[in-house]
Protein backbone atom coordinates (compact mmCIF):
# COMPACT_ATOMS: atom_id res chain seq x y z
CA UNK A 1 0.00 0.00 0.00
CA UNK A 2 1.14 3.51 -0.80
CA UNK A 3 1.74 5.74 2.21
CA UNK A 4 3.09 8.79 0.40
CA UNK A 5 0.02 10.79 1.49
CA UNK A 6 0.86 10.30 5.15
CA UNK A 7 3.59 12.95 5.41
CA UNK A 8 1.57 15.80 3.82
CA UNK A 9 -1.35 14.80 6.05
CA UNK A 10 0.81 15.09 9.16
CA UNK A 11 2.16 18.46 8.00
CA UNK A 12 -1.38 19.76 7.45
CA UNK A 13 -2.44 18.44 10.85
CA UNK A 14 0.52 20.16 12.51
CA UNK A 15 -0.23 23.46 10.75
CA UNK A 16 -3.90 23.28 11.71
CA UNK A 17 -3.09 22.60 15.37
CA UNK A 18 -0.63 25.48 15.41
CA UNK A 19 -3.19 27.84 13.87
CA UNK A 20 -5.96 26.73 16.24
CA UNK A 21 -3.70 27.13 19.28
CA UNK A 22 -2.60 30.61 18.18
CA UNK A 23 -6.20 31.54 17.37
CA UNK A 24 -7.56 30.38 20.72
CA UNK A 25 -4.92 32.32 22.66
CA UNK A 26 -5.65 35.35 20.47
CA UNK A 27 -9.38 34.98 21.18
CA UNK A 28 -8.70 34.74 24.93
CA UNK A 29 -6.94 38.11 24.81
CA UNK A 30 -9.51 39.59 22.42
CA UNK A 31 -12.15 38.76 25.03
CA UNK A 32 -10.01 40.41 27.71
CA UNK A 33 -9.44 43.45 25.47
CA UNK A 34 -13.17 43.69 24.78
CA UNK A 35 -13.95 43.84 28.50
CA UNK A 36 -11.10 46.25 29.23
CA UNK A 37 -12.09 48.66 26.45
CA UNK A 38 -15.72 48.51 27.47
CA UNK A 39 -14.70 49.19 31.06
CA UNK A 40 -12.40 52.07 30.10
CA UNK A 41 -15.18 53.81 28.16
CA UNK A 42 -17.44 53.55 31.21
CA UNK A 43 -14.63 54.70 33.56
CA UNK A 44 -14.43 51.31 35.24
CA UNK A 45 -11.29 49.21 35.71
CA UNK A 46 -12.51 45.97 34.14
CA UNK A 47 -11.00 42.57 34.97
CA UNK A 48 -7.91 43.23 37.10
CA UNK A 49 -7.65 40.45 39.68
CA UNK A 50 -6.51 37.23 37.99
CA UNK A 51 -2.86 37.57 36.98
CA UNK A 52 -1.00 40.86 36.44
CA UNK A 53 -3.53 43.50 35.21
CA UNK A 54 -6.08 40.68 35.01
CA UNK A 55 -4.31 39.18 32.01
CA UNK A 56 -5.27 35.62 32.94
CA UNK A 57 -8.98 36.40 33.37
CA UNK A 58 -10.11 34.54 30.23
CA UNK A 59 -8.27 31.40 31.29
CA UNK A 60 -9.82 31.54 34.75
CA UNK A 61 -13.24 31.89 33.12
CA UNK A 62 -12.54 28.89 30.90
CA UNK A 63 -11.52 26.78 33.87
CA UNK A 64 -14.70 27.75 35.67
CA UNK A 65 -16.90 26.82 32.69
CA UNK A 66 -15.19 23.44 32.39
CA UNK A 67 -15.59 22.64 36.10
CA UNK A 68 -19.27 23.61 36.33
CA UNK A 69 -22.10 21.15 35.91
CA UNK A 70 -23.80 21.17 32.50
CA UNK A 71 -27.56 21.41 32.97
CA UNK A 72 -29.89 20.07 30.30
CA UNK A 73 -33.54 21.17 30.67
CA UNK A 74 -36.10 18.43 31.06
CA UNK A 75 -38.14 19.32 27.98
CA UNK A 76 -35.14 19.91 25.76
CA UNK A 77 -34.45 17.89 22.65
CA UNK A 78 -31.23 16.47 24.03
CA UNK A 79 -29.34 15.58 20.86
CA UNK A 80 -29.98 18.85 19.05
CA UNK A 81 -29.48 20.79 22.28
CA UNK A 82 -25.94 19.46 22.68
CA UNK A 83 -25.18 19.50 18.96
CA UNK A 84 -25.88 23.24 18.58
CA UNK A 85 -22.85 24.60 20.51
CA UNK A 86 -20.57 22.13 18.77
CA UNK A 87 -21.88 23.25 15.37
CA UNK A 88 -21.25 26.86 16.32
CA UNK A 89 -17.74 26.26 17.66
CA UNK A 90 -16.61 23.98 14.85
CA UNK A 91 -17.93 26.15 12.03
CA UNK A 92 -16.37 29.32 13.33
CA UNK A 93 -12.98 27.61 13.63
CA UNK A 94 -13.38 25.96 10.21
CA UNK A 95 -13.47 29.35 8.48
CA UNK A 96 -9.82 29.90 9.43
CA UNK A 97 -8.67 27.10 7.11
CA UNK A 98 -8.49 29.54 4.20
CA UNK A 99 -7.43 32.78 5.90
CA UNK A 100 -3.96 33.84 4.71
CA UNK A 101 -2.27 35.38 7.76
CA UNK A 102 0.85 36.13 5.70
CA UNK A 103 2.00 35.56 2.11
CA UNK A 104 1.55 31.82 1.55
CA UNK A 105 0.57 31.16 5.16
CA UNK A 106 -2.89 29.73 4.52
CA UNK A 107 -3.61 26.11 5.42
CA UNK A 108 -5.70 25.68 2.27
CA UNK A 109 -5.16 28.29 -0.45
CA UNK A 110 -8.55 27.62 -2.05
CA UNK A 111 -9.28 29.44 -5.28
CA UNK A 112 -12.83 30.05 -3.99
CA UNK A 113 -11.59 31.09 -0.54
CA UNK A 114 -13.95 34.03 -0.12
CA UNK A 115 -16.95 31.90 -1.11
CA UNK A 116 -15.84 29.30 1.42
CA UNK A 117 -15.82 31.86 4.23
CA UNK A 118 -19.17 33.21 3.05
CA UNK A 119 -20.62 29.69 3.04
CA UNK A 120 -19.25 28.86 6.48
CA UNK A 121 -20.51 32.10 7.99
CA UNK A 122 -23.95 31.50 6.47
CA UNK A 123 -23.97 28.12 8.21
CA UNK A 124 -23.27 29.83 11.54
CA UNK A 125 -26.97 30.62 11.92
CA UNK A 126 -27.71 26.92 12.46
CA UNK A 127 -26.00 26.87 15.84
CA UNK A 128 -28.35 29.63 16.98
CA UNK A 129 -31.50 28.15 15.46
CA UNK A 130 -30.82 24.64 16.76
CA UNK A 131 -29.96 25.93 20.22
CA UNK A 132 -33.05 28.14 20.29
CA UNK A 133 -35.41 25.44 19.17
CA UNK A 134 -33.97 22.55 21.19
CA UNK A 135 -34.13 24.53 24.44
CA UNK A 136 -37.95 24.20 24.26
CA UNK A 137 -38.41 27.58 25.87
CA UNK A 138 -39.96 30.84 24.69
CA UNK A 139 -37.09 33.31 24.92
CA UNK A 140 -34.55 31.12 23.11
CA UNK A 141 -37.05 30.43 20.34
CA UNK A 142 -37.83 34.14 19.85
CA UNK A 143 -34.10 34.77 19.76
CA UNK A 144 -33.62 32.07 17.12
CA UNK A 145 -36.34 33.71 15.00
CA UNK A 146 -34.66 37.09 15.28
CA UNK A 147 -31.22 35.74 14.54
CA UNK A 148 -32.29 33.90 11.41
CA UNK A 149 -33.99 36.97 9.97
CA UNK A 150 -31.07 39.21 10.91
CA UNK A 151 -28.31 36.99 9.56
CA UNK A 152 -30.10 36.26 6.28
CA UNK A 153 -30.79 39.99 5.75
CA UNK A 154 -27.25 41.17 6.35
CA UNK A 155 -25.71 38.33 4.38
CA UNK A 156 -27.29 39.83 1.28
CA UNK A 157 -25.48 43.14 1.63
CA UNK A 158 -22.23 41.45 2.70
CA UNK A 159 -22.50 39.35 -0.46
CA UNK A 160 -22.80 42.42 -2.68
CA UNK A 161 -19.93 44.19 -0.90
CA UNK A 162 -17.76 41.13 -1.49
CA UNK A 163 -18.80 41.13 -5.16
CA UNK A 164 -17.49 44.68 -5.63
CA UNK A 165 -14.14 43.70 -4.09
CA UNK A 166 -13.99 40.61 -6.29
CA UNK A 167 -14.72 42.70 -9.39
CA UNK A 168 -11.79 44.99 -8.63
CA UNK A 169 -9.39 42.23 -7.54
CA UNK A 170 -10.42 39.83 -10.31
CA UNK A 171 -10.08 36.75 -8.13
CA UNK A 172 -11.92 34.73 -5.49
CA UNK A 173 -8.68 33.66 -3.85
CA UNK A 174 -8.02 35.54 -0.61
CA UNK A 175 -4.25 35.70 -1.20
CA UNK A 176 -4.78 37.09 -4.71
CA UNK A 177 -7.18 39.71 -3.32
CA UNK A 178 -4.42 40.89 -0.97
CA UNK A 179 -1.80 40.82 -3.73
CA UNK A 180 -4.09 42.91 -5.95
CA UNK A 181 -3.93 45.65 -3.28
CA UNK A 182 -0.11 45.71 -3.38
CA UNK A 183 0.49 49.04 -5.11
CA UNK A 184 3.12 51.78 -4.84
CA UNK A 185 0.73 53.90 -2.74
CA UNK A 186 0.81 51.66 0.31
CA UNK A 187 -2.17 52.14 2.62
CA UNK A 188 -3.80 54.55 0.14
CA UNK A 189 -3.92 51.84 -2.53
CA UNK A 190 -5.88 49.40 -0.38
CA UNK A 191 -9.53 48.97 -1.23
CA UNK A 192 -10.91 50.89 1.76
CA UNK A 193 -10.27 54.15 -0.10
CA UNK A 194 -11.41 53.42 -3.68
CA UNK A 195 -14.41 51.42 -2.41
CA UNK A 196 -15.02 53.67 0.58
CA UNK A 197 -18.79 53.41 1.15
CA UNK A 198 -18.47 49.64 0.78
CA UNK A 199 -15.92 49.52 3.58
CA UNK A 200 -18.36 51.17 5.97
CA UNK A 201 -21.25 48.97 4.84
CA UNK A 202 -19.10 45.87 5.26
CA UNK A 203 -18.05 46.91 8.75
CA UNK A 204 -21.61 47.57 9.89
CA UNK A 205 -22.92 44.39 8.25
CA UNK A 206 -20.13 42.44 9.94
CA UNK A 207 -21.36 43.79 13.29
CA UNK A 208 -24.86 42.62 12.44
CA UNK A 209 -23.70 39.27 11.09
CA UNK A 210 -21.81 38.45 14.29
CA UNK A 211 -24.63 39.70 16.56
CA UNK A 212 -22.42 42.36 18.07
CA UNK A 213 -23.92 45.44 19.70
CA UNK A 214 -25.67 47.62 18.48
CA UNK A 215 -27.25 44.69 16.60
CA UNK A 216 -27.28 42.16 19.44
CA UNK A 217 -31.06 41.78 19.43
CA UNK A 218 -30.51 38.04 19.43
CA UNK A 219 -29.33 38.21 23.02
CA UNK A 220 -30.81 41.52 24.09
CA UNK A 221 -30.78 41.09 27.84
CA UNK A 222 -33.53 43.61 28.51
CA UNK A 223 -35.94 41.71 26.27
CA UNK A 224 -34.81 38.10 25.95
CA UNK A 225 -32.60 37.54 29.04
CA UNK A 226 -29.72 35.88 27.16
CA UNK A 227 -31.49 34.89 23.96
CA UNK A 228 -30.71 31.45 22.61
CA UNK A 229 -28.17 30.84 25.40
CA UNK A 230 -30.67 31.10 28.28
CA UNK A 231 -30.79 27.36 28.95
CA UNK A 232 -27.10 26.71 28.41
CA UNK A 233 -24.47 26.32 31.09
CA UNK A 234 -20.93 25.08 31.51
CA UNK A 235 -19.02 23.78 28.45
CA UNK A 236 -21.89 24.12 25.93
CA UNK A 237 -22.22 27.77 26.93
CA UNK A 238 -18.48 28.22 26.62
CA UNK A 239 -18.56 26.75 23.11
CA UNK A 240 -21.26 29.26 22.11
CA UNK A 241 -19.19 32.08 23.56
CA UNK A 242 -16.04 30.81 21.85
CA UNK A 243 -17.84 30.40 18.52
CA UNK A 244 -19.18 33.93 18.76
CA UNK A 245 -15.78 35.48 19.47
CA UNK A 246 -13.97 33.39 16.84
CA UNK A 247 -16.61 34.55 14.34
CA UNK A 248 -15.92 38.14 15.36
CA UNK A 249 -12.17 37.68 14.85
CA UNK A 250 -12.91 36.04 11.48
CA UNK A 251 -14.94 39.06 10.43
CA UNK A 252 -12.12 41.39 11.56
CA UNK A 253 -9.61 39.33 9.57
CA UNK A 254 -11.92 39.37 6.54
CA UNK A 255 -12.21 43.16 6.77
CA UNK A 256 -8.42 43.34 6.86
CA UNK A 257 -8.04 41.04 3.85
CA UNK A 258 -10.72 42.65 1.70
CA UNK A 259 -10.17 46.32 2.50
CA UNK A 260 -6.94 46.85 4.43
CA UNK A 261 -4.31 45.00 2.45
CA UNK A 262 -4.01 41.82 4.53
CA UNK A 263 -0.37 41.21 5.41
CA UNK A 264 0.92 44.20 3.37
CA UNK A 265 2.86 46.99 5.02
CA UNK A 266 0.99 50.32 5.11
CA UNK A 267 4.15 52.20 4.06
CA UNK A 268 5.61 50.48 1.02
CA UNK A 269 9.37 50.99 1.49
CA UNK A 270 12.38 49.43 3.13
CA UNK A 271 12.24 49.39 6.95
CA UNK A 272 8.50 48.76 7.03
CA UNK A 273 8.37 46.08 4.34
CA UNK A 274 10.96 44.04 6.27
CA UNK A 275 8.51 43.49 9.14
CA UNK A 276 7.01 39.98 8.75
CA UNK A 277 3.55 40.03 7.13
CA UNK A 278 1.91 38.16 10.00
CA UNK A 279 2.71 41.04 12.37
CA UNK A 280 1.02 43.57 10.12
CA UNK A 281 -1.93 41.20 9.78
CA UNK A 282 -2.34 40.78 13.54
CA UNK A 283 -1.91 44.53 14.15
CA UNK A 284 -4.57 45.40 11.59
CA UNK A 285 -6.93 42.74 12.93
CA UNK A 286 -6.51 44.19 16.42
CA UNK A 287 -7.23 47.66 15.04
CA UNK A 288 -10.48 46.53 13.43
CA UNK A 289 -11.41 44.71 16.62
CA UNK A 290 -10.78 47.89 18.58
CA UNK A 291 -13.40 49.57 16.39
CA UNK A 292 -15.78 46.63 17.06
CA UNK A 293 -15.22 47.05 20.80
CA UNK A 294 -15.69 50.83 20.72
CA UNK A 295 -18.96 50.47 18.82
CA UNK A 296 -20.14 48.07 21.52
CA UNK A 297 -19.18 50.54 24.19
CA UNK A 298 -20.92 53.66 22.92
CA UNK A 299 -23.72 52.88 20.48
CA UNK A 300 -27.19 52.15 21.89
CA UNK A 301 -28.98 49.02 20.71
CA UNK A 302 -31.08 49.22 17.55
CA UNK A 303 -34.81 48.61 17.51
CA UNK A 304 -35.69 45.52 15.47
CA UNK A 305 -37.59 47.37 12.73
CA UNK A 306 -34.71 49.84 12.40
CA UNK A 307 -32.34 46.91 11.97
CA UNK A 308 -34.44 45.44 9.16
CA UNK A 309 -34.85 48.83 7.53
CA UNK A 310 -31.11 49.46 7.57
CA UNK A 311 -30.39 46.10 5.97
CA UNK A 312 -33.03 46.02 3.27
CA UNK A 313 -33.80 49.67 2.52
CA UNK A 314 -30.41 51.32 2.97
CA UNK A 315 -27.56 48.84 2.54
CA UNK A 316 -29.10 46.64 -0.14
CA UNK A 317 -29.87 49.49 -2.63
CA UNK A 318 -26.50 51.18 -2.01
CA UNK A 319 -24.49 47.99 -2.45
CA UNK A 320 -26.55 46.92 -5.46
CA UNK A 321 -25.93 50.28 -7.09
CA UNK A 322 -22.22 50.10 -6.24
CA UNK A 323 -21.86 46.68 -7.88
CA UNK A 324 -23.23 48.14 -11.12
CA UNK A 325 -21.18 51.33 -10.78
CA UNK A 326 -17.91 49.54 -10.01
CA UNK A 327 -18.40 47.07 -12.86
CA UNK A 328 -19.21 49.98 -15.21
CA UNK A 329 -16.14 51.98 -14.18
CA UNK A 330 -13.88 48.96 -14.57
CA UNK A 331 -15.33 48.15 -17.98
CA UNK A 332 -15.11 51.67 -19.42
CA UNK A 333 -11.75 52.59 -17.91
CA UNK A 334 -10.28 49.29 -19.13
CA UNK A 335 -8.46 48.81 -15.81
CA UNK A 336 -5.44 46.54 -15.98
CA UNK A 337 -6.18 42.90 -15.23
CA UNK A 338 -9.88 43.34 -16.01
CA UNK A 339 -11.20 41.65 -19.09
CA UNK B 1 -7.48 2.96 -2.01
CA UNK B 2 -6.53 6.58 -2.50
CA UNK B 3 -7.45 9.40 -0.13
CA UNK B 4 -9.87 10.84 -2.68
CA UNK B 5 -11.83 7.60 -3.00
CA UNK B 6 -11.89 7.20 0.79
CA UNK B 7 -13.48 10.63 1.02
CA UNK B 8 -15.85 9.76 -1.82
CA UNK B 9 -17.15 6.74 0.12
CA UNK B 10 -17.30 8.79 3.32
CA UNK B 11 -19.33 11.61 1.76
CA UNK B 12 -21.62 9.39 -0.28
CA UNK B 13 -22.14 6.97 2.61
CA UNK B 14 -23.17 9.75 4.99
CA UNK B 15 -25.28 11.34 2.27
CA UNK B 16 -27.26 8.16 1.56
CA UNK B 17 -27.67 7.43 5.26
CA UNK B 18 -28.87 10.96 6.02
CA UNK B 19 -31.18 10.93 2.98
CA UNK B 20 -32.72 7.78 4.40
CA UNK B 21 -33.02 9.39 7.82
CA UNK B 22 -34.89 12.34 6.25
CA UNK B 23 -37.84 10.04 5.63
CA UNK B 24 -37.25 7.75 8.61
CA UNK B 25 -36.86 10.35 11.38
CA UNK B 26 -39.93 10.72 13.60
CA UNK B 27 -39.42 14.38 14.37
CA UNK B 28 -39.80 16.61 11.26
CA UNK B 29 -37.16 19.04 12.57
CA UNK B 30 -34.68 16.16 12.71
CA UNK B 31 -35.67 15.36 9.11
CA UNK B 32 -34.74 18.86 7.99
CA UNK B 33 -31.44 18.68 9.89
CA UNK B 34 -30.64 15.40 8.12
CA UNK B 35 -31.58 17.06 4.82
CA UNK B 36 -29.01 19.77 5.60
CA UNK B 37 -26.41 17.09 6.34
CA UNK B 38 -27.19 15.54 2.94
CA UNK B 39 -26.71 18.95 1.24
CA UNK B 40 -23.36 19.48 2.94
CA UNK B 41 -22.15 16.04 1.89
CA UNK B 42 -23.32 16.69 -1.67
CA UNK B 43 -21.15 19.79 -1.70
CA UNK B 44 -18.26 17.63 -0.47
CA UNK B 45 -18.82 15.38 -3.50
CA UNK B 46 -18.77 18.45 -5.76
CA UNK B 47 -15.38 19.41 -4.30
CA UNK B 48 -14.04 15.92 -5.03
CA UNK B 49 -15.20 16.38 -8.65
CA UNK B 50 -13.20 19.63 -8.84
CA UNK B 51 -16.34 21.79 -9.04
CA UNK B 52 -15.55 23.94 -6.00
CA UNK B 53 -17.67 26.90 -7.18
CA UNK B 54 -20.80 24.75 -7.38
CA UNK B 55 -19.96 23.21 -4.01
CA UNK B 56 -19.76 26.58 -2.28
CA UNK B 57 -22.86 27.94 -4.04
CA UNK B 58 -24.76 24.83 -2.95
CA UNK B 59 -23.86 25.52 0.66
CA UNK B 60 -24.57 29.27 0.44
CA UNK B 61 -27.90 29.00 -1.37
CA UNK B 62 -29.44 25.73 -0.21
CA UNK B 63 -27.99 25.29 3.26
CA UNK B 64 -27.49 28.94 4.19
CA UNK B 65 -30.78 30.33 2.91
CA UNK B 66 -33.36 27.84 1.64
CA UNK B 67 -32.95 25.26 4.40
CA UNK B 68 -33.09 27.96 7.11
CA UNK B 69 -36.55 29.02 5.95
CA UNK B 70 -37.53 25.38 5.58
CA UNK B 71 -36.41 24.67 9.12
CA UNK B 72 -38.48 27.56 10.40
CA UNK B 73 -41.63 26.50 8.62
CA UNK B 74 -41.25 23.01 10.09
CA UNK B 75 -40.49 24.36 13.57
CA UNK B 76 -43.57 26.60 13.53
CA UNK B 77 -45.91 23.84 12.31
CA UNK B 78 -47.86 22.17 15.04
CA UNK B 79 -47.78 18.61 13.75
CA UNK B 80 -49.68 15.88 15.54
CA UNK B 81 -47.60 12.75 14.96
CA UNK B 82 -50.18 10.25 16.17
CA UNK B 83 -52.68 11.61 13.67
CA UNK B 84 -50.08 11.48 10.91
CA UNK B 85 -49.31 7.83 11.60
CA UNK B 86 -52.99 6.86 11.67
CA UNK B 87 -53.68 6.92 7.97
CA UNK B 88 -50.36 5.28 7.13
CA UNK B 89 -51.68 1.80 6.23
CA UNK B 90 -54.65 3.23 4.40
CA UNK B 91 -52.45 5.19 2.00
CA UNK B 92 -49.72 2.53 1.74
CA UNK B 93 -50.96 0.84 -1.49
CA UNK B 94 -51.31 4.11 -3.40
CA UNK B 95 -47.98 5.39 -2.08
CA UNK B 96 -46.21 2.15 -2.90
CA UNK B 97 -47.69 2.15 -6.42
CA UNK B 98 -46.47 5.71 -7.08
CA UNK B 99 -43.07 4.84 -5.64
CA UNK B 100 -42.72 1.80 -7.89
CA UNK B 101 -43.76 3.76 -10.99
CA UNK B 102 -41.21 6.50 -10.22
CA UNK B 103 -38.51 3.87 -9.57
CA UNK B 104 -39.24 2.12 -12.89
CA UNK B 105 -39.14 5.44 -14.75
CA UNK B 106 -35.82 6.32 -13.12
CA UNK B 107 -34.34 2.97 -14.11
CA UNK B 108 -35.58 3.40 -17.70
CA UNK B 109 -34.22 6.93 -17.96
CA UNK B 110 -30.85 6.19 -16.37
CA UNK B 111 -30.51 2.89 -18.27
CA UNK B 112 -31.07 4.54 -21.65
CA UNK B 113 -28.84 7.52 -20.89
CA UNK B 114 -25.82 8.09 -23.14
CA UNK B 115 -23.86 11.34 -23.09
CA UNK B 116 -23.56 13.05 -26.46
CA UNK B 117 -20.27 12.37 -28.29
CA UNK B 118 -19.47 16.09 -28.34
CA UNK B 119 -19.67 16.29 -24.54
CA UNK B 120 -17.50 13.22 -24.14
CA UNK B 121 -14.90 14.71 -26.47
CA UNK B 122 -14.94 17.95 -24.51
CA UNK B 123 -14.64 16.09 -21.21
CA UNK B 124 -11.55 14.24 -22.46
CA UNK B 125 -9.73 17.41 -23.51
CA UNK B 126 -7.37 18.70 -20.80
CA UNK B 127 -8.54 21.54 -18.56
CA UNK B 128 -6.51 24.71 -19.19
CA UNK B 129 -4.46 25.31 -16.02
CA UNK B 130 -5.04 29.09 -15.81
CA UNK B 131 -8.85 28.93 -15.94
CA UNK B 132 -10.57 28.16 -12.64
CA UNK B 133 -14.04 26.70 -12.85
CA UNK B 134 -15.56 29.93 -11.52
CA UNK B 135 -14.08 31.80 -14.49
CA UNK B 136 -15.03 29.02 -16.89
CA UNK B 137 -18.67 29.20 -15.75
CA UNK B 138 -18.67 32.98 -15.98
CA UNK B 139 -17.19 32.96 -19.47
CA UNK B 140 -20.04 30.84 -20.91
CA UNK B 141 -22.85 31.97 -18.64
CA UNK B 142 -22.57 35.66 -19.50
CA UNK B 143 -21.72 35.27 -23.20
CA UNK B 144 -23.07 32.17 -24.85
CA UNK B 145 -26.06 31.54 -22.57
CA UNK B 146 -26.76 35.11 -21.51
CA UNK B 147 -30.40 35.08 -22.71
CA UNK B 148 -31.21 31.90 -20.80
CA UNK B 149 -29.46 33.33 -17.78
CA UNK B 150 -31.50 36.54 -17.99
CA UNK B 151 -34.68 34.54 -18.56
CA UNK B 152 -34.01 32.51 -15.41
CA UNK B 153 -33.48 35.76 -13.52
CA UNK B 154 -36.77 37.17 -14.84
CA UNK B 155 -38.65 34.02 -13.79
CA UNK B 156 -37.21 34.25 -10.29
CA UNK B 157 -38.10 37.94 -10.11
CA UNK B 158 -41.66 37.21 -11.18
CA UNK B 159 -41.97 34.50 -8.55
CA UNK B 160 -40.61 36.87 -5.94
CA UNK B 161 -43.04 39.67 -6.84
CA UNK B 162 -45.87 37.12 -7.00
CA UNK B 163 -45.22 35.81 -3.50
CA UNK B 164 -45.02 39.34 -2.11
CA UNK B 165 -48.30 40.31 -3.80
CA UNK B 166 -50.00 37.17 -2.45
CA UNK B 167 -48.96 37.78 1.14
CA UNK B 168 -49.28 41.57 1.26
CA UNK B 169 -52.16 42.66 3.46
CA UNK B 170 -53.20 46.23 4.06
CA UNK B 171 -54.86 46.41 7.43
CA UNK B 172 -56.47 49.73 8.25
CA UNK B 173 -55.72 51.28 11.61
CA UNK B 174 -52.32 49.67 12.15
CA UNK B 175 -49.77 51.97 13.76
CA UNK B 176 -46.48 51.88 11.90
CA UNK B 177 -43.07 53.41 12.44
CA UNK B 178 -42.40 56.20 9.97
CA UNK B 179 -38.63 56.47 10.00
CA UNK B 180 -38.37 59.59 7.84
CA UNK B 181 -40.81 61.40 10.11
CA UNK B 182 -38.85 60.27 13.17
CA UNK B 183 -35.58 61.42 11.68
CA UNK B 184 -37.05 64.78 10.66
CA UNK B 185 -37.91 65.67 14.24
CA UNK B 186 -35.93 68.56 15.58
CA UNK B 187 -34.81 69.23 19.09
CA UNK B 188 -37.45 71.92 19.51
CA UNK B 189 -40.44 69.67 18.84
CA UNK B 190 -39.05 66.59 20.54
CA UNK B 191 -38.14 67.97 23.93
CA UNK B 192 -38.97 70.80 26.20
CA UNK B 193 -36.96 72.09 29.14
CA UNK B 194 -38.86 73.39 32.13
CA UNK B 195 -37.76 74.86 35.37
CA UNK B 196 -39.61 72.91 38.03
CA UNK B 197 -40.08 74.91 41.22
CA UNK B 198 -39.60 72.91 44.35
CA UNK B 199 -42.83 71.40 45.89
CA UNK B 200 -44.94 72.67 42.98
CA UNK B 201 -44.64 70.03 40.28
CA UNK B 202 -44.78 70.68 36.55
Amino acid sequence: MDFSWLLPLLIILGKSLLLIAALLIFVAYILYADRKIWAAVQLRRGPNVVGPWGLLQSFADMLKFVLKEPIIPDGANKGVFLLAPFVMGTLSLAAWAVVPVADGWAIADLNVGILYIFAISSLGVYGVIMGGWASNSKYPFLSALRSAAQMVSYEVSIGFVIVTVLLVAGSLNLSDIVRAQDTAYGALGWYWLPLFPMFIIFFISALAETNRPPFDLVEAESELVAGFMVEYSSVPYMLFMLGEYVAIVTMCALTVILFMGGWLSPIPFAPFTMVPGVIWFVLKTCMVFFMFAMVKAFVPRYRYDQLMRLGWKVFLPISLFMVVAVAGVLQFMQVKGWR
Amino acid sequence: MSVASAFFYLFSGIMIASAFMVIAARNPVHSVLFLILAFVNASGLFILLGAEFLAMILVVVYVGAVAVLFLFVVMMLDVDFAELKQGFLQYLPVGALIGIIVAIELVLVVGGFTPSPATMAAARSPTPPDVSNTMALGLVLYTKHVYFFQAAGMILLTAMIGSIVLTLRHKPGVKRQDISEQNARTREEAMEVRKVPSRKGV
